[in-house]
């Protein structure tokens, strides 16, 4: 039944690609979504979890809730529809054509740089949402006494947080950060919805072309979970040589 | 005492099961389970208009999912369940042939093209209606066929035989055409409608629903040579013959009878829902045909 030789047979579309490298594009695609948009979240995810909790910012502290509260609490999936579909046509009318336009044309005549960016975006916007809560968790649940101790000691805020804080909030909440990578590079398989043909998207089009749906799930399942592994194993090799400072 | 007891209720039960058996016997396949679970699901679209969406009642309608019910009404005879319970379940045009093999759906009603590729997978009913793969654009943009739209965006549905038609041509013409892959019609409506597309292609009778539901539909045409015919069929599980035998002998009957053509004038030259707009296409030629002499020949 796991015939898979059709992997390597032209795609019949006479351009000479075979079915494998289909494959390679859209795990190159996902790969490149979620490491983006991971970069994204994790920048992004700090800075506004550590302006959740500073002392004295009470508009600041609004502000990071609300974009919180923005991203997290409306689904992916309308997100990325909302970047790519509906942003274009609230811009001024020359922006917006660019956007849909000639952003495409930049690189080379066939990319997909559009989809790329705003499915990174969106992607990472939302993470950021959910890394910055659980920054601001680890941040929260270091002592008290440490930052008064730090303060007597006559650090600045931003030494405080640099050198205090953010590296315990880190530690504390890294597992979850683990599993928040995880899904990151799982939900990088919406980006199909607007286009981008990443691996699942290819799968899904190997699928329509082939009919060896089985199989080529069954492959794209199996690269799914490597990848997995690989993401794990990293975050557990950096969560013990922090255990290790 | 209790041997005779047994051999009784033994030859009872034989007795009672003997009717059973040999209606089981007859039925066999897909026309056996729907027997058994008294049911058949009926796999629809929700936007192949008007061969298979949802109205405003989200109730699936349209002509394959009239001729489908006509075949349901063959099924309840044949195999004697006048009680039929008929099931709505949605496809796309990426899981209509998964679920059809699996057995989700017995009988998948849409717009799907009877391809002898698909053949090796499936079985098609007679063809019941003909349509050819064309380019919807805006009027505006002055693009009159394939030709014009060298190193422009054109947006593919994915999953389409019209998609694979499309990027060979580009290949063999050297057009130089970027592809936008869009999940289902509506989304490659909003590409075009948008301008991130500059074209629209699939088959032409769907690309006249499309633009007749639009906001602004006479800013839309439908132009190009026809790029490829597409024969639409009814889908259902492969090698599977008395099912084909109903599903076949119903549709010719509706062909021969010319009753055929009073559905296809429900959904083709009348007011249709859920906006009650007229897609006025008439019975073209190679569908003309078709009436006269069935055939379930696919397209290469």
């Amino acid at each position: 039944m796991f015939d898979l030789s059709f992997l390597v047979t032209e795609t019949g579309i006479g351009d000479g690609s075979r079915y494998i490298d289909w494959l390679k594009q859209g795990l190159l695609w996902t790969l490149s979504v979620s490491f983006m948009s991971a970069c994204i979240a994790s920048s992004l995810g700090i800075f506004v979890g550590v302006v959740r909790t500073l002392p004295n910012a009470p508009l600041l502290r609004l502000l990071s809730r609300m974009y919180v509260e923005l991203f997290r609490n409306i689904p992916l999936l309308l997100q990325l529809f909302l970047w790519f579909y509906v942003l274009p046509e609230v811009l001024p009318v020359r922006w917006g054509d660019w956007l849909k336009k000639d952003l495409n044309t930049l690189l080379s005549s066939t990319s997909l740089l559009a989809e790329f960016i705003f499915s990174s975006l969106a992607l990472g916007c939302y993470s950021a949402a959910r890394v910055a809560e659980q920054i601001r968790a680890g941040i929260q649940a270091t002592a008290a006494g440490q930052i008064h101790a730090a303060k007597s000691l006559g650090l600045s805020q931003f030494q405080c947080y640099r050198f205090i804080l953010i590296p315990q909030a880190l530690r504390m909440v890294w597992p979850i950060l683990t599993s928040e990578l995880l899904s990151l590079f799982k939900n990088s398989s919406l980006a199909m919805t607007i286009g981008l043909l990443e691996l699942t998207g290819q799968t899904r089009q190997i699928s329509d072309y082939t009919f060896r749906t089985f199989e080529i799930f069954l492959i794209s399942t199996l690269i799914y979970i490597a990848i997995s592994f690989v993401i794990t194993g990293g975050m557990r090799h950096f969560e013990r040589r922090m255990q290790k400072l | 005492m209790n041997y005779k007891k047994i051999s009784l209720a033994l030859m009872g039960v034989s007795l009672l099961s003997m009717p059973l058996m040999s209606a089981a016997q007859e039925l066999t396949g897909i026309l056996k389970k729907i027997k058994e679970k008294n049911t058949i699901v009926i796999g629809n679209r929700e936007s192949s208009i008007p061969f298979s969406y949802l109205d405003a009642h989200q109730k699936p309608v349209g002509y394959s999912i009239d001729l489908c019910l006509k075949i349901v009404d063959a099924i309840k005879t044949e195999i004697k369940a006048p009680n039929l319970k008929v099931e709505f379940n949605s496809v796309t045009s990426q899981t209509r042939i998964p679920l059809v093999k699996t057995g989700a759906i017995d009988l998948e009603c849409g717009s799907t093209t009877n391809n002898v590729e698909r053949q090796k997978l499936a079985s098609f009913s007679v063809n019941t209606f003909i349509a050819s793969t064309k380019l919807l654009v805006k009027k505006a943009s002055g693009i009159k066929g394939l030709e014009d739209l060298k190193g422009k965006t054109i947006v593919l549905p994915q999953g389409t035989t019209n998609e694979r038609v499309i990027r060979r041509l580009n290949e063999e013409k050297k057009l130089g055409m970027k592809f936008i892959n869009a999940a289902d019609m509506a989304q490659s409506f909003l590409n075009l409608e948008t301008g991130r597309a500059d074209a629209f292609s699939t088959d032409d009778v769907l690309l006249a629903g499309l633009a007749a539901n639009a906001k602004n539909s006479a800013d839309y045409a439908v132009v190009g040579n026809p790029l490829s015919y597409e024969p639409y069929s009814i889908m259902f599980a492969k090698d599977d013959a008395p099912l084909k035998k109903v599903v076949d002998h119903t549709l010719v009957s509706l062909m021969k009878s010319g009753e055929v053509k009073t559905i296809y004038k429900k959904w083709f030259l009348s007011p249709i829902p859920p906006k009650n707009i007229n897609l006025n296409l008439p019975v073209s030629p190679a569908l003309e045909k078709q009436f006269n002499a069935p055939t379930d020949k696919g397209s290469e």
